[in-house]
């Protein structure tokens, strides 16, 4: 297949120092240099609009034309009405629950569960293993009828554990997390192990300081995913003091009507949040990706 | 294999004789193992097993979201869903929808992953802006979005017209067509591919350029001939992934169509589900039609894998 050879992502490898670096500008670097800038520009023009226009009062965004990238008549009108009407935070805050709930019990289950499947063995493994790999074929969606129906019997409906909890099956986690112990040399636990060590203290104090950067992949993809489902939220959560912020806005903030700054600001605070996260977390997204060696 | 690196391992901390040890580690082990994965089975169970297995039930009965008692009525939601001319067409909606959708999605996200890894100074600035729209929710997408494609004031229809390209007769942006919600869903998730590409980018060694470099050849047949031949696993991955996303389409649809957009009253094959379950309160028809869809998916993910792996041999 491909020449470069498969590492074990355990042997986190510095970023390679570049090979190819030259001192001279060339006409090639900088027409790349120049199309990467203007499509990074073009990328961010839905943004801008949206921001743009929060910023301006209800009559100038309603004007339309002509086209005002900067608002002739600054104004957070927008934004006020939206803190005083104060549904927008409750709507974060849920968001922030459900998404943490998910994240927090999505990594530890899987976790320990690609422990078990990686070093252990126990009768059953193999049917288990294989069950819970074949559901990374199962399309959630095809599922919410059903599982709507188990969530309710659980009288789980409107409520955050009803949110939560069938986000947590993300078998595809079991697999990345397995793959990636598995990878792991046992030379390390041995000696903890050794020490008179148990599996639960190997894991916690061998394996997971090795897995750091998977972990984080696994941890921000989960929480970006939870944070942005939107159909089963739609579907659990009816209640607007149970709603997440993607159903509030879809649901509700869509019956403002035409106030079109007030819209806009409610989409910037909305998409605000995981944009810091985001960028505080952009080096570990992109490394972990790599880590997560899907993409080899 | 495992078994032999384990085995001195498994020694329980106080120590006892040796013999003792080997005869019993095996037994508890195997318990310790169950332990461990038992707290995720047991939701996936419940959340995924159960509700797969209920669905396949509920599609042979005429189960309601009324409530009344459940009866079996053997294959009739079924023969009623091969004739459903709507749910038909709600699958091909669906479709076409993933027809339209993947390339640009897998192109793109290619070529920006190609810019992105050779402009290497605005590296952060590339990310940030192509990446970004990812994580943003669909509802904060889809209010954008149907802002900019407002006929009277919106961005586009104004710079379209302004540019000579006929405002919104231009079949992308026409307000009845598939053509927005592409144009929305690209910009939306192209940032995940792009990303994909850039790690499987970033893990290619300089040196395998560097025999090309002595044979003289120029930054074209470098991509041609190393870089595409390389990315051809993640390609296959890439395309799999989009094709499984793209035939799930459900929300900006859903929020498009319910936001303004002056779309038919076409559905698509989730929002058809959807419909038939909570609307027409029908869950025994809507299970079975969830069969039908999640079997259209894996078959189709089944035979693209198959296409692209016997490729890669």
């Amino acid at each position: 297949m491909t020449t470069v050879q498969e590492r074990p992502p355990a042997s986190e490898s510095k970023p390679r120092t570049i090979t190819r670096r030259r001192g001279r500008i060339t006409v090639g670097g900088a027409l790349v240099y120049f199309a990467s800038f203007f499509l990074a520009l073009l990328w961010l023009v839905p943004f801008l609009w949206a921001l743009s226009t929060s910023f301006k009062t209800e009559t100038e965004a309603s004007l339309g034309q002509p086209i005002h990238w900067i608002p002739e008549d600054w104004s957070i009108e927008g934004y006020r009405v939206l803190f005083e009407r104060g549904d927008h935070l409750t709507w974060m805050i849920n968001s922030t629950v459900v998404s943490t709930i998910v994240t927090v019990l999505t990594l530890a289950l899987c976790v320990l569960a690609a422990y078990g499947f990686s070093r252990l063995d126990f009768p059953g493994k193999k049917v288990i293993y294989g069950v819970i790999l074949a559901g990374i074929m199962v399309p959630p969606q095809a599922l919410i009828i059903p599982l709507f129906d188990v969530v309710s019997a659980l009288r789980m409906v409107d409520t955050y554990w009803g949110l939560a909890l069938p986000q947590v099956v993300a078998p595809v986690m079991i697999f990345i997390l397995k793959r990636f112990f598995d990878a792991i040399p046992r030379d390390y636990e041995e000696a903890a192990r050794l020490d008179g060590a148990n599996h639960l203290r190997v894991l916690w104090s061998v394996i997971l300081p090795l897995s750091g950067p998977i972990l984080a992949a696994v941890g921000i993809f989960t929480f970006i995913g939870s944070w942005n489902n939107f159909l089963w939220p739609l579907l659990v959560g009816n209640d607007p003091s149970i709603m997440t912020l993607p159903v509030g806005l879809g649901v509700v903030a869509g019956g403002y009507g035409l106030l079109y700054a007030q819209n806009m600001a409610a989409a910037i605070l909305g998409a605000l949040p995981l944009l810091i996260v985001f960028m505080l977390f952009q080096k570990q997204i992109v490394k972990g990706v790599a880590g997560v060696g899907l993409s080899r | 294999m495992t078994t032999d690196t384990e085995t001195p391992a498994a020694a329980p901390p106080a120590a006892p004789p040796p013999a003792q040890t080997a005869s019993r580690a095996p037994k508890r082990r195997s318990w310790l193992g169950l332990w461990f994965v038992l707290p995720f089975t047991a939701v996936y169970a419940v959340f995924m097993v159960w509700p797969m297995l209920l669905g396949l039930y509920y599609s042979f009965t005429d189960k309601s979201l009324t409530g009344r008692p459940v009866e079996w009525i053997g294959l009739a939601n079924w023969s009623e869903a091969f004739g459903d001319a709507a749910a038909w067409d709600s699958l091909w909606n669906t479709a076409w929808f993933t027809i339209l959708s993947t390339p640009p999605l897998v192109i793109l996200g290619l070529a920006f992953a190609l810019l992105a890894h050779r402009a290497r100074k605005m590296g952060w600035f590339l990310r940030l802006s192509f990446f970004a729209p990812f994580v943003i929710p669909v509802s904060v997408v889809t209010m954008i979005w149907i802002w900019m494609y407002q006929p009277d004031g919106g961005l586009i229809n104004h710079y379209l017209g302004e540019w000579g390209l006929g405002g919104d007769r231009l079949w992308i942006f026409q307000e009845d067509s598939m053509g927005p919600i592409v144009a929305t869903t690209v910009w939306w998730t192209m940032g995940f591919n792009f990303l994909l590409y850039l790690a499987a980018l970033q893990t290619i060694p300089g040196e395998v350029y560097e025999a090309a470099d002595i044979d003289g050849a120029n930054g074209f047949q470098k991509l041609w001939g190393i870089t595409l031949p390389l990315l051809g696993r993640t390609t296959a991955l890439v395309i799999t992934l989009q094709l499984i996303a793209s035939l799930r389409i459900f929300d900006q649809y859903y929020l498009m169509a319910g936001g303004g957009m002056n779309l038919s009253p076409e559905h698509v094959a989730i929002q058809y589900i959807y419909n038939a379950g909570f609307t027409g309160l029908r869950v025994g028809y809507a299970s079975a039609l969830s069969y039908i869809l999640f079997v259209f998916i894996l078959v189709v993910a089944l035979v693209q894998f198959r296409l692209l792996s016997r490729k890669e041999d």
